[in-house]
């Protein structure tokens, strides 16, 4: 695999992790699945290192049939503003995965047909899975104003 | 001239004409679910019609979101098992493993042969539950309502079998990191050899039963095509994609827990279409029948649990006698293990297709990220691709045949 988006390539655990440029993520998937027979997007998530920066790396799961092969690539994102290109293009799986990326962590995916919310509210405040959103959420006060704690 | 009534009365022009119907159909919106109960949970679907055609289908999702991925951040990892089992309730068992198998990838653990055995016994039984459930409401949906209590009587002796090993029914939590929570009970070998021996002919049974229904093969053949390349596009996997002609199987293209030592095939079918899917779950109902005989005659002698006394339980008995494992049985209870940083993607093959979890750790005793790729969601996506173009009377039969599972979609 020799792409010039590839920054670096991680064999652990008898797992490969490509960390790729995020800024030509579009351009190296459509490579991966075009050339290297990645046909099968298994999942895209997101992980938050807060408050480490780059906050947010951004995982792509691949897997090839053909090779009988499971690839990782691995995108750093900064945690202000966080936004990297769609590869709903590329495969059209990644819709569903990406709005919930979008969902839980707030991340950006610029292109994206349909960028809204899908396991939360539409009206939901916060990005549930990042790390400085609490785990038990809203205390409600009996004088009627809810107030965050644990936060 | 004016007519001769009262001057109240409208003297407006009656309408002489039949009005012009629009030469296009109508489209109508229909709101399918949340509460529909062919949606096998709380799906819900926006279907726009037009006549009976369906020319744009928007499921929505979400609505049993629990906050799973967030609960198991924060929680020690041997309790994330209990979270598992909820994820899929038909197939919890497999949630079991896969979990238990991404955390011993990151702790580098062995596993003894008999918890492997043990374990691929029990995710195969419960693919067999998983199917028999998909089997009785799907037949029962298209009309056949027979159907369901047959399975389901097969059904209990698989919830027995599960009580009997876990003393739970369906949220087993059995299987646990470096190996299976309790001893198989005795006399389990004559139980589950009781069941397995009497279910391939409960399997023909019902193929009998469906196949000679006229009503079932004209529901189902010809009903609920998807392109391969849109299936592999969309992520769809399980018996979807094996009822499309690929033997996409995980438990034969990257064997996990020793199915390598199990000889059972692969069940394929080329029509591509519900009866395929039909027949390539029940292809497989034989295929686990054939693997859960083999693993009830060869199972190996030796310990169902790792010897690795940081992260398993100890015998209760040691525990009250020697001080070693008293120690660590109040470190595991108290503080949990630690697992290495590291992070580990381990897929499997559950009933609905490929499960894997995308486990990250920081080297704490909690998990830092715990992602899980349910074959549900995957599935569930190409429900537009599936529904889009075809008659609104078969949208049940289709998305039946998807077998998913909403609390494996929402988490």
């Amino acid at each position: 695999m020799n792409h010039p988006a590839i920054v670096e390539t991680i064999s652990a655990l008898g797992e490969t992790t490509l960390i790729a440029d995020p800024a030509r993520i579009a351009d190296l998937c459509r490579y991966l699945k075009d050339s290297e027979k990645f046909v099968r997007l298994g999942s895209v998530t997101a992980v938050d290192w807060y408050p480490a920066e780059p906050r947010f790396a951004v995982v792509y799961h691949l897997h090839s049939i053909e090779r009988n092969q499971r690839l990782r690539v691995k995108c750093r994102l900064s945690g202000t503003d966080p936004e990297i290109d769609s590869v709903t293009g590329v495969w059209r799986s990644a819709n569903w995965y990406e709005r919930e990326v979008f969902d839980m962590f707030g991340i950006g995916f610029r292109n994206h047909p349909n960028l809204i919310r899908i396991l939360m509210p539409l009206d939901w405040e916060g990005y549930p899975l990042r790390k400085d959103y609490p785990t038990h959420g809203y205390k409600y006060s009996y004088s009627g104003e809810s107030t965050v704690t644990d936060r | 001239m004016k007519p001769p009534f009262d001057d109240h009365v409208s003297t407006f022009p009656a309408v002489q004409e039949r009005p012009a119907t629009p030469s296009a159909p109508r489209r109508m919106t229909l709101n399918m679910g949340p509460q529909h109960p062919s949606t096998h949970g709380v799906l819900r679907i926006v279907i726009e019609l037009e006549g009976e055609t369906i020319v744009r289908a928007e499921p929505d999702i979400g609505f049993l979101h629990t906050g799973i991925e967030k609960q198991c951040e924060a929680i020690n990892w041997q309790q994330v098992v209990t979270l598992t089992d909820r994820v899929d309730y038909l197939a919890n068992l497999s949630n079991n493993l896969v979990y238990a198998l991404t955390v011993e990838k990151l702790l580098q653990l062995e596993i003894p042969p008999a918890a492997q055995w043990m374990r691929v016994m029990m995710a195969e039984l419960s693919r067999l539950n998983s199917h028999l459930v998909w089997l009785g409401t799907h037949a029962l949906d298209i009309g056949a309502m027979s159907m369901f209590f047959y399975c389901f009587r097969e059904r209990e002796d698989v919830l027995r079998l599960f009580e009997m090993f876990s003393g739970q029914r369906m949220m087993t939590s059995y299987i646990r990191i470096g190996g299976l929570a309790l001893e198989p009970p005795r006399g389990w070998q004559n139980a589950v050899g009781k069941f397995i021996g009497g279910f391939p002919s409960k399997v023909d049974e019902y193929e009998e039963l469906l196949d000679s229904n006229p009503i079932w093969k004209a529901r189902t053949q010809g009903v609920g095509f998807i392109s391969l390349e849109d299936m592999l596009d969309l992520g769809v996997t399980g018996p979807m994609i094996r009822a499309a002609g690929l033997p996409l199987d995980i438990r034969k293209t990257e064997p996990y827990s020793s199915y390598d030592k199990f000889d059972f095939k692969v069940a394929t079918r080329t029509e591509n279409d519900v009866y395929a899917r039909y027949r390539v779950r029940l292809d497989e109902m034989r295929q686990s029948a054939r693997i859960i005989t083999q693993a009830l005659e060869g199972m190996p002698n030796g310990p169902w649990q790792a010897d690795a006394p940081h992260v398993v339980l100890p015998d209760r008995e040691k525990m009250k006698t020697q001080m070693e494992a008293l120690i660590y049985h109040f470190k595991i209870v108290t503080e949990g293990f630690r697992v290495p940083a590291g992070e580990v993607y381990q897929a499997i093959e559950s009933p609905r297709g490929e499960i894997a979890y995308y486990i990250v750790s920081n080297g704490t005793a909690r998990p830092y990220r715990v992602h899980m790729r349910t074959p549900s969601f995957g599935n569930l996506q190409a429900l537009p691709a599936l529904l889009e173009g075809t008659l609104i009377a078969d949208s049940i039969a289709s998305l039946g045949s998807m077998d998913f599972v909403l609390g494996d979609t929402d988490r």
